[in-house]
């Protein structure tokens, strides 16, 4: 399944590539395929982001790139290249040297990815040294600058607080810290709001951007929050059951979607601006299991538009095709259907 | 700190609070006991079928006619600051802490407990430092080679361990090891001062057995400890630092999954310091769990008071040093 089709705008130059990535797990059950056979980019200073729903694929993906699976059970294949080193057949000595450092991970929940027995000094203070042969007081003079840059009120105080005694934003500002020790070239983000009230949801975005055009990192978002997404990224993957369904710039994703799954995701967003009359409309039925993935297209079975492709979607799987200049859908439906059907029937409701 | 400080005290408070709560409940045995099976302290003193007259001196002697109140005043007193019995020409002291005067042997509880004590504290001394790295150490090398041939055959050694009773196990060492093979003497205790490395050999065979017993119990909690750490997501944070997989291990899980070691650990050398009673049967050890067993079956009601209370003392003052140690160990206890 490595043709062409499978790898979408794949520039030689991206700063980070990955190519058909396939990350399945052996388990009792049987083979959960998680990812299967993704393709994406990202340049620096730019902000990928990764949507759709719980289970399809968007953390492991994350923790695959940072080489953060238990080799124990995972078959990776694929490439992952991070500023033209190939990470997925690299020795795990090599990924772990990255790891932390070149590429660096904010985790969702800031609470439980703390350790409760250590202070916030502490933990960033090692984060820091790991990488970096500097003394205790440099590593401590570096937690406190660090936590100052992130927002953190009297940071020469609070560095030696231990995250109980955090507020939730606060701890996230110190994972973001932590993250940063090391000035990281790609930066992923795995909800980082998720677990924060909107006000702090709003700050912790405004300071990642902040961040970013002051490091000119890459960051990839894994969210399934299109406000997030709007607020922040430049690039879209929308994922379902481990692949990819449609990928593009997000005025792409947003203004001229062309995939059914993510004219459901869209239209399932609360918005301000909608009548209060229209009710929000979920997507019917649930993700398929990832051991049993159906044959053909994995989205078929929850798709309005599943008729109107003759029976194709359920013994092939669609490629992912261009439609525009970097813009890719993989949908049985031909570019003309699915452009009339979001005008006419889609584009009211959203 | 100012914290810990605060959260000692608040702890000692609720320990002289619970020694005084025991020491009622146990002062109260000194009467319930006598009463259920008729008869008065003063006679089971007294000795064999004793006269009235004797039986009357040993009342006033003891104070036995005073009000309970009062003799509990007087007890606690004792405690603290040393009591005299007198009877005219009988006159004894007994310095504080005073526990009362053994019936069977007519000399003060105290220096009965402290002559019996080396035996016990030398059995859950060595023990316990036994089975603690013994147990942690396989739970933990069992958890990182899960599923492995040492985790099934460590995990079926702690079963039979936990199973087996001590006076199985001991028995078992003893006939292999000191009466067939002669490795090891046979067990009688020799004072550390007297003889470090004789003390050591002969205590070596109750330490295993003990290790053998609380080593199996250790070994499956740090196990459970140590996965339930390892799916953390503290852990995933200190792995995607890029740090080297055993600093992941000892810095960060380990430091977690042994905080819970340290309160049952606590709690099972302060049950062990109040007496072993099978193990120090099991190899004729002389030590507090003897003394109790002893003075249960000879009515020696003050011995068992005294037991009873030292043995509570132990246990309270493990807790006390469970809760301030896990102030240290766990930041989370010290500031809520």
């Amino acid at each position: 399944m490595t043709d062409i089709h499978e790898r979408p705008a794949l520039s030689p130059t991206a700063f980070l590539d990955v190519r058909d990535l396939r990350i399945h797990f052996a388990t009792d059950d049987g083979l959960v395929r998680a990812v299967d056979g993704l393709s994406f980019s990202v340049e620096r200073g730019k902000s990928l982001a990764i949507v759709g729903e719980s289970g399809s694929g968007k953390s492991v993906t994350s923790l695959g790139i940072l080489g953060l699976y238990n080799k124990r059970n995972a078959r990776v294949s694929g490439q992952i290249f991070l500023d033209g080193q190939e990470l997925v057949d690299a020795s795990p000595d090599a990924v772990r040297a990255l790891r932390g450092q070149k590429m660096s991970m904010i985790f969702q929940d800031p609470l439980s990815s703390l350790h409760p027995y250590y202070t916030i000094g502490w933990q960033i203070e090692e984060a820091y040294r790991v990488h970096n042969n500097v003394s205790k007081a440099e590593a401590r003079t570096r937690a406190i600058e660090l936590l100052r840059r992130v927002g953190i009120p009297q940071p020469d105080k609070r560095v030696d607080d231990y995250p109980h005694q955090f507020s939730g934003g606060m701890r996230q500002r110190a994972m973001i810290a932590m993250s940063l020790s090391c000035n990281p070239e790609l930066l992923i983000a795995d909800e980082p709001t998720t677990a924060l009230d909107v006000t702090v949801q709003a700050q912790i975005l405004d300071l990642m951007q902040d961040l970013q055009q002051e490091y000119n990192s890459a960051i990839i978002l894994i969210t399934h929050d299109l406000g997030v997404v709007a607020e922040l990224a430049d690039d879209v993957v929308v994922m379902y059951a481990g692949r990819a369904m449609e990928y593009g710039t997000v005025s792409d994703i947003f203004y001229s979607p062309e995939h059914p799954y993510t004219w459901g995701l869209l239209a399932s967003v609360t918005r301000l601006d909608r009548e209060r009359s229209e009710r929000l409309q979920p997507i019917p039925g649930n993700p398929p299991s990832l051991i049993n993935v159906p044959p053909g297209c994995p989205f078929h079975r929850r798709c309005r538009y599943e008729a109107l492709n003759g029976g194709k979607q359920r013994v092939e799987r669609p490629a992912l095709e261009e439609s525009g200049p970097g813009h890719y859908v993989a949908c049985h439906l031909p570019v003309e259907e699915r452009r009339r059907i979001f005008r006419d029937e889609v584009a009211t409701l959203l | 700190m100012p914290n810990v400080i605060q959260y000692i005290i608040r702890r000692l408070i609720l320990v002289v609070v619970l020694m005084w709560i025991v020491s009622m409940v146990t002062f109260a045995i000194f009467f319930l006991i006598p009463s259920a099976t008729g008869t008065s302290p003063a006679v089971l003193f007294a000795g064999k079928a004793p006269t009235p007259d004797t039986v009357k001196s040993v009342e006033i002697k003891f104070g036995l006619k005073d009000s309970i109140p009062v003799q509990y005043a007087h007890f606690v007193e004792g405690i603290f600051v040393g009591r005299h019995f007198d009877n005219g020409a009988d006159k004894s002291y007994c310095p504080p802490p005073c526990l009362g005067f053994s019936f069977v042997n007519n000399q003060p509880v105290w220096n009965e407990i402290t002559s019996d004590l080396p035996v016990t504290l030398s059995l859950a001394a060595g023990a316990s430092i036994m089975w603690l790295v013994s147990g942690t150490a396989i739970g933990v090398l069992s958890a990182l080679k899960r599923r492995s041939f040492f985790d099934r055959a460590a995990m079926g050694l702690a079963l039979a361990g936990v199973s087996l009773p001590i006076y199985f196990t001991g028995l078992v060492l003893l006939d292999l090891i000191s009466y067939n093979w002669q490795i090891l003497p046979n067990v009688h205790y020799v004072g550390f001062t007297d003889n470090p490395l004789s003390w050591a050999r002969n205590m070596l065979l109750p330490w295993i057995s003990l290790t053998f017993l609380y080593a199996a119990l250790y070994a499956r909690l740090t196990r459970a400890g140590m996965l339930e750490t390892m799916s953390e997501d503290y852990i995933r944070t200190a792995r995607a630092k890029g740090l080297s997989e055993s600093r992941v291990i000892t810095r960060h899980a380990l430091r977690a999954a042994l905080t819970p070691i340290v309160t049952i650990f606590g709690l099972d050398l302060g049950q062990l310091l109040g007496g072993a009673i099978l193990t120090e049967y099991t190899f004729g050890l002389i030590g507090i769990g003897h003394l109790s067993i002893d003075a249960i079956s000879r009515q020696d009601l003050p011995v068992i008071m005294g037991v009873t209370l030292f043995a509570a003392f132990f246990i309270v003052f493990a807790n006390l040093v469970v809760d301030v140690l896990y102030a240290f160990v766990d930041p989370r206890v010290r500031y809520s």
